[in-house]
């Protein structure tokens, strides 16, 4: 029988012969971080332990990116934690403030990501790195701290998904929709515990920022992981990022006869740009049957659309545009090359133009952390991904998900909007 | 060991920002992070918690954000175990790692109404709906799991393997 490909990776791993779903495993990780949320909490449960070094300085990367640059003097205690840390046990992907930016779009674009790694995050978003073709997924303080010590993690195999996807996308749609869509179809629990597997010919035809997008958001639907197998796309980017790491990779892709607990097929050729209305990421909609909803403001940025084509797709609407007088806009761009990169192609200038305030790197008010918080009876629209109560700000605040074109639209026209209405 | 108290009652896919928002995640006490249990969804909700008392959830128990501090809230404010129909995978692996009993049990979870006194043998797995006078069996833990348990946690277990 043969095997997907993320029971390749996780087989690859072990000292086992075969592995099935169900079938608990402990495997060797190639990659493990941490942030200035759940890292100092692993610190601290790997200090208790008395143990005085770490499995490989090389393999632990630490970003503080969640609360930083420090919004409060308690968070700046948690990033001192990270640092000092990281001094100690000379932990060689330390990103400090200047370098830092989003993990999820950092360290892939550090080429520390690469196809066939194994990967764990104490962050839950951890499974963005499935785009590349490795198999990464989200996980505790605790089991962070273990792997600090041992390298190595247990799993429990998890039943694939396969998600066929084809059709010519529609312009203004791109792997944030299609991940809207699918978590719409399935349900917030409906890839619980599960691998979800994207394939077809639009996800062949999908660039490395969309699939990043839609890997990013596998853990909105429950899921373990989600994962693209490398292709000419992956290695055309991978090629590029790990000359910088020098980390070497190695392809895996699903046997024909592989097993699946579920196959889904989507003809995406029709698919409008998706927004999902609050508070979970599965009420998707078509972006034209949501009418008439006011914005106070709107977040472009984060782990899931912070990358340069998003900002390339929010300029593209926004340029010669005002934003609305009574919207805030504001831009994150996930990384510091991300930073320059949107400089020299003259993007900053069209946001700065338009009347959007552009922040460093950090999660800021994804996770209602700062940069961006909500009052009771506002709303946002945000190219990030959860829209639960709360989550940006107040409990009587909303947040509406899209992807970077419709929350640039929206915050032209000061309601949630279709691009080709500013355009 | 035997866990008695009243039952809270949830409904299905309670996230991690329901039950410790983010703005509380500047700290890593069980006892602070306590005191803002299920603030998300019911601002107060740990003054209303006596030592002991029981979390009954739908599916999906505790999807969302990977953050430790929501098990560690949900101990720190006094609740002895959760029993759901289904829990979000990381805070299931969360929830073992840090001791916070927990029981997966659809029948369980589905009957037993808010208020209702309720008891769980943990090691057995066997819930009592007192008030009810019903019994249910939850899920076996998996062998390995129960050795993490047994060994008084991961960290413990990982220091012994070293």
């Amino acid at each position: 029988m043969g095997y997907t490909v993320t029971e390749k990776i996780l087989l690859a791993h072990t000292d086992k012969r075969s592995i099935s779903p169900g079938d608990l495993i402990e495997c060797k990780v190639d990659l493990c971080l941490g942030n200035d949320i759940t890292a100092p909490i692993a610190i601290s449960e790997f200090e208790k332990t008395g143990v005085d070094e770490v499995f490989d300085n090389k393999k632990i990367a630490l970003v503080p990116d969640h609360f930083s640059p420090a919004k409060d003097i308690k968070s700046a205690e948690q990033l001192k934690i990270l640092r000092d840390f990281a001094r100690k046990y000379s932990i060689k992907y330390y990103y400090e403030i200047g370098c830092m930016g989003i993990e999820h779009a950092l360290l892939p674009e550090e080429g520390l990501t690469v196809p066939g790694d194994l990967i764990i995050g104490a962050d839950s978003h951890t499974c963005t790195y499935g785009a590349v073709g490795a198999f990464s997924t989200g996980v505790g303080s605790t089991d962070l701290a273990a792997v600090f010590i041992r390298g190595r993690i247990w799993f429990k195999v998890p039943e694939s998904i396969k998600f066929i996807y084809s059709g010519k996308l529609n312009k203004w749609v791109g792997g944030k929709d299609l991940i809207l869509y699918t978590i719409g179809d399935i349900g917030v629990g409906g890839a619980l515990y599960k691998a979800m597997e994207f394939t077809g010919d639009a996800i062949e035809r999908l660039p490395m920022d969309d699939r990043f997008a839609m890997c990013n958001m596998a853990i909105e639907a429950g899921g373990k992981n989600g994962i693209i197998a490398a292709d000419e796309t992956t290695l055309k980017y991978v090629k590029e990022t790990a000359k910088k790491s020098k980390k070497k990779w190695k392809i895996y892709k699903s046997d024909k006869d592989a097993q699946y607990c579920e196959v889904k097929k989507y003809d995406v050729s029709k698919l409008e740009p998706m927004v999902s209305l609050p508070p979970l990421p599965s009420n998707a909609k078509p972006v034209s049957q949501v009418k008439n909803v006011r914005i106070d403001q709107s977040v472009i940025g984060s782990c899931t659309n912070g990358r340069i084509s998003d900002l390339r797709m929010a300029a593209k609407v926004l340029k010669g545009k005002k934003v609305h007088k009574d919207v805030r806009c504001i831009i994150f761009p996930a990384t510091q090359a991300t930073y320059l990169q949107a400089m020299d192609e003259g993007l900053m200038e069209i946001f700065i133009k338009s009347g959007c305030a552009v922040s460093t790197p950090t999660c800021g008010p994804c996770l209602g952390g700062h940069m961006g918080i909500l009052a009771a009876g506002e709303r946002s629209i945000a190219t990030t991904n959860r829209n639960f109560i709360g989550r940006m700000g107040h409990l009587k605040s909303e947040v509406y998900l899209s992807n970077p074109a419709v929350a640039a639209a929206s915050a032209v026209k000061g309601r949630i909007a279709h691009p080709e209405e500013v355009i | 060991m035997i866990l008695k108290g009243r039952a809270w009652k949830f409904s299905n896919d309670i996230n991690t920002d329901e039950i410790i928002p983010a703005k509380y995640l500047v700290s890593v006490d069980p006892k602070e992070l306590g005191a803002y249990c299920m603030d998300g969804i019911i601002p107060g909700f740990s003054k209303g918690v006596r030592t002991g008392d029981i979390i009954v959830a739908g599916k999906n128990f505790g999807c969302g954000s990977s953050r430790e501090h929501a098990p560690l809230a949900i101990k720190g404010c006094g609740i002895s175990c959760v029993v759901a129909e289904s829990f979000a995978r990381i805070f299931y692996r969360n929830s073992i790692n840090i001791g916070l009993p927990i029981f997966e049990c659809p029948e369980a979870a589905r009957s037993i109404e808010e208020g209702d006194e309720v008891e769980v043998d943990a090691s057995m797995g066997l819930i009592r709906n007192l008030t009810k006078d019903r019994t249910y069996q939850a899920k076996p833990m998996p062998g390995f799991i129960q050795e993490l348990i047994e060994a008084g946690g991961l960290m413990k277990w990982v220091v012994k393997k070293r």
